[in-house]
């Protein structure tokens, strides 16, 4: 229960910055909604490290930072594809291995190779992920090493347990 | 200042619109289900994040900045999930993507969709054929 304090001070937060409010009667409010929601994430049993990851969270905040760079980056490419001629898209599917070992890092990626236009991840099968990608030259293996070892960086702790 | 930051907020609003627009725009233009997800991503990301970043330079920093942030941070969440959720089922019902000029990759034998292109055609062009 290590990651509750996190999921607290997370959820503290949202209230406070989605409310604005400091009178004692919707503070005591918050109380109650915060610790409704923690009854509820406990009988979902998604308190845990996987769905409370605080505790990378300098880690996954400069991954990010690096993330929205590469998504710009993207978009500029599809821009140009489509308003360029039909024969500008050539889709290519792949399959990668990732090296991200946990399941936060393993959708750290996958989602990221989402989130980045001109490439959907569509299966994600052990450590294997298929990727579908606008034009093939973005699909090589090695174009996504930097996603793929910065991912894991971010949401693999050296010292793992499990 | 605050003059200045409205209308570089308002020019950011009208970019994205824009930015949407094409990615509409590229989702009626391309072949199939899963080019036309990588166009729709356009308008997840690049202009829902043109339209929130300039709202926040028109209301400056203030609460409600906060709340902008939440939602781009949420978009950028729950995004990623619809759209695996449409490329997953799309392939999952056999749907075959259509590649270009095709060369697949290494790894594993078993991906149906390098065995050949779908249905009509080695380009990715369904529209103009013979």
């Amino acid at each position: 229960m290590t990651y509750l304090p996190g999921l607290v001070i997370a959820l503290a937060l949202l209230w406070f910055g989605l409310s604005g409010e400091t009178s004692p009667f919707f503070l005591g409010l918050s109380v109650i909604a915060i610790l409704l929601t923690l009854l509820l994430s406990a009988r979902l049993k998604v308190i845990g490290r996987d769905a409370s990851p605080y505790h990378r969270a300098p880690q996954l905040l400069l991954y990010m930072g690096w993330l929205v760079v590469e998504i710009v980056k993207a978009n500029v490419a599809v821009i140009v594809r489509v308003l360029g001629p039909r024969h500008a898209i050539d889709p290519a599917v792949v399959r990668l291995r990732t090296r991200a070992r946990t399941d936060l890092g393993k959708a750290l990626f996958a989602n990221s190779i989402t989130l980045t236009p001109g490439t959907v991840s569509v299966d994600v099968d052990g450590d294997k992920v298929l990727v579908h990608a606008l034009v093939r030259e973005n699909a090589s293996v090695a174009s996504f090493e930097p996603m793929d070892r910065r991912a894991a960086r971010a949401a693999d702790s050296s010292k793992r347990k499990g | 200042m605050h003059e200045a930051l409205v209308w570089i907020g308002g020019g950011l609003v009208i970019a994205g619109t824009l930015l949407s627009l094409l990615g509409a725009g590229g989702v009626l233009r391309f072949p199939d289900v899963y080019t036309r997800l990588h166009a729709a991503s356009l308008t997840d990301t690049g202009g829902a994040t043109l339209v929130l970043l300039g709202l926040g330079l028109v209301s400056g920093l203030q609460l409600d900045t906060v709340k902008l942030f939440f939602c781009w941070a949420f978009i950028m969440l729950t995004t990623p999930a619809a759209a695996n959720a449409l490329a997953n089922a799309a392939y999952g019902s056999g749907h075959k993507p259509r590649i270009g000029t095709f060369q697949i990759v290494p790894a594993d034998k078993n991906i149906p969709a390098d065995d050949g292109p779908a249905e009509d055609g080695p380009t990715g062009d369904g529209s103009s054929g013979k």
